[in-house]
């Protein structure tokens, strides 16, 4: 329960999304899906999507999401969540339908899923979580891992001559000619929430535009895996990662005809 | 071969496959995705020239793997959805069959088979009966299998597979061959008579005027995962007691019962009608549902008959299903070829064995 409001503090600047489930999260401390969770959720709100959307839960930390988003959340198997999305907006096009993947998902198991539902310019919204692990089964290399990085199945840390090189899906999504909008942002600090609530923003409204697939790539944390105090998560986030995997948007579609 | 006209009964003459396509259009089905293998291709070319006037989608994937994910989306959606594949493609979209049957979604699945394993051969052959009929995929499920031996029940069974999908909420499963699928012969494209029309208030159309839904496979909480089984396990049973078909043919008298399904009951019925004409009590049980398996009948026949000759192109799957339905083992015969349709001149030879004459 939270306090009532004292007199002359009632203005509201913070507060829960409709489309955001009241209810504990379960995620480790320091872990980013929560604040993605509500971006997301924000964005819905936003544009009153809440009973038009039809969300799509990956394999992962991420699958929960249906116990988050107050929405119509469809499963998929591991990495195939743009196909199944595919089907649903084959099926419904009125309705609004977002994807929500990790890494190891998106990046492995699911590139050729990710890279031809992109390359049809299927008009969806990708939610792309980077942490640079599989975190669900206990941090293992991730095609994102970073060079140098230990992981439970990098134990001397990730060598591109055996392992190759981290993955910049979003660069790799923007060269594709029905991408229709490919950012990449983070939340470890105020001010890269709200340009990350804008890219999502954005995501959305290509879709709502009928533009094409659009995928926002969050750098995020997991400290549990990483071994990493949460603060010294973010500063990981704010430094090395950012610094291999960029911030920006690299496709930006301005007309929906893709001549 | 034209669009299909709701006007009540026509003949048409047209291959397997195509009838296949005409009981899914008719059947309401109006979204289809698939990928290009032999011997298949006219399902999904047809419906790229057929579904996009009718206000339906036709989607190439990238691979099968796609497919059943896109047919699994499709599914959950709430619409009529069919693939249709051969032995290599069929393999890959186990995972998707895994989930659709977890996460309790209908969807019509079409394997044209041809001969394996691996890429082995394309032609005919029944040597996916164990894929389709005990599973393929992991966990435990079934999936519902009829098993088409004219182009009139490529046509007819479609329809049906829809219906029972629905009914049930699991993927079905139509087993076919490169010879039903490509043989041409007329058939009566009766109109579709909905079996059930109950809608599908579990299907996921965003939230609006009511709580959110979900639709999965993934139960962790508890012991979620095994109430979910047991219900699974529960359906599975009521299918297995209500949706048994098979058809019995020229077994008044009959001694000696062939027992085979889709084109080796085809082709058995020839052998038959020839060994009938020499004087030998020939007939056939010859099951449409492979899941479920008509044990009744197999169990009753062979009480009643002297031989049960097991006849399918393969070396040897359906008869443990038959073993598994009568203790009479001793009264089993088999023959089995894996990548050939058996002749007509070779059953009746193996008829007239067991019948103590020479031919
Ligand atoms: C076909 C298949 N292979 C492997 C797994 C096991 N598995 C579950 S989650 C996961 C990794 C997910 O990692 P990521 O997408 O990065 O998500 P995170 O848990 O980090 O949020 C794997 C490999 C699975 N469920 N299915
Ligand atoms: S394991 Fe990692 S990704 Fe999963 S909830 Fe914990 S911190 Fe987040």
């Amino acid at each position: 329960m939270r306090p009532p409001a004292k007199a002359g503090f009632s203005k509201a600047v913070y507060t829960r999304p409709r489309s955001l489930v009241d209810v504990r999260s379960h995620f480790c401390p320091g872990c980013h899906h929560g604040t993605i969770h509500k971006i997301v959720a924000e964005c819905i709100d936003r544009y009153g999507l809440r009973e038009k959307t039809i969300g799509v839960a990956c394999v992962g930390c991420s699958v929960f999401l249906y116990d988050y988003i107050d929405v119509d959340v469809v499963e998929s198997p591991h990495g195939r969540a743009p196909a199944v999305a595919t089907g649903v907006k084959r099926a419904q096009p009125d309705k609004f339908v977002f994807t929500y993947q990790g890494d190891g998902d998106l990046a492995a198991i699911g590139t050729s899923e990710i890279i031809h539902a992109a390359n049809r310019g299927e008009n969806l919204s990708v939610i792309f979580v980077n942490n640079t692990t599989y975190g669900m089964t206990g941090g293992q290399m991730a095609p994102t891992t970073m060079l140098g990085q230990k992981t439970s199945t990098t134990p001397y840390g990730r060598d591109f001559r055996g392992d190759g090189y981290p993955i910049r899906m979003a660069e790799l999504l923007a060269g594709l000619e029905g991408t229709a909008y490919s950012a990449r942002v983070a939340v470890s600090t105020p001010a890269q929430i709200r340009k990350a609530k804008e890219s999502v923003r954005k995501a959305f409204e290509m879709q709502i535009g009928g533009m094409g697939l659009s995928i926002v790539e969050f750098l995020s944390t997991c400290p549990t895996n990483w071994g990493m105090k949460p603060l010294d998560a973010q500063k990981r986030v704010l430094g090395e990662m950012s610094e291999y995997f960029p911030l920006g948007v690299f496709k930006e579609r301005q007309q929906a005809d893709f001549a | 071969m034209t669009g299909l006209s709701s006007s009540p009964s026509m003949r048409i003459l047209t291959k397997g496959n195509e009838a296949i396509c005409l009981g899914a259009v008719a059947a309401g089905c109006r979204h289809y995705y698939g990928y290009p293998i032999t011997p298949q291709n006219d399902i999904p070319e047809y419906m790229a020239a057929h579904l996009p006037a009718l206000g339906g989608t036709f989607l190439q994937a990238e691979s099968e793997v796609a497919t059943i994910n896109i047919m699994l989306g499709t599914a959950a959606s709430g619409k009529r959805v069919m693939t249709s594949s051969s032995g290599p493609g069929i393999s890959l979209m186990q995972e998707g069959l895994s989930y659709m049957a977890g996460s309790e979604l209908p969807a019509v699945i079409v394997n044209i088979s041809r001969s394996g394993p691996g890429l082995g051969g394309i032609a005919p052959s029944q040597g996916d009966y164990f894929q389709a009929v005990k599973g393929g995929g992991h966990g435990g499920y079934r999936l519902i299998v009829l098993a088409p031996h004219s182009v009139q029940e490529m046509y007819a069974l479609t329809m049906l597979a829809f219906d029972l999908s629905d009914k049930y909420r699991t993927p079905a499963m139509i087993l076919g061959d490169a010879i039903v699928g490509q043989m041409k012969e007329p058939f009566i494209a009766s109109p579709y008579d909905p079996a059930s029309t109950t809608g599908k208030p579990w299907a996921l159309t965003g939230c609006a005027g009511r709580e959110r839904k979900n639709l999965k496979s993934l139960h962790l909480k508890d012991n979620a995962i095994e109430v979910h089984n047991w219900k699974l396990h529960e359906k599975y049973e009521r299918i297995r007691r209500d949706e048994a078909r098979a058809e019995s043919y020229m077994l008044d008298g009959a001694t000696i019962a062939v027992v085979a399904f889709g084109t080796a009951a085809r082709v058995s019925k020839t052998a038959i009608q020839w060994a009938r004409k020499e004087g030998i009590a020939a007939g056939m049980l010859r099951p449409i549902t492979l899941f479920p398996f008509p044990e009744r009948e197999v169990f009753d026949l062979a009480r009643a008959v002297d031989v049960l000759l097991v006849i399918e192109m393969n070396t040897g799957q359906m008869v443990e299903d038959v073993r598994r339905c009568t203790p009479l083992h001793d009264r089993i015969a088999f023959l089995g070829k894996p990548c050939a349709m058996p002749t007509p001149e070779e059953i009746l030879e193996r008829i007239r064995q067991l019948a103590g004459r020479k031919g």
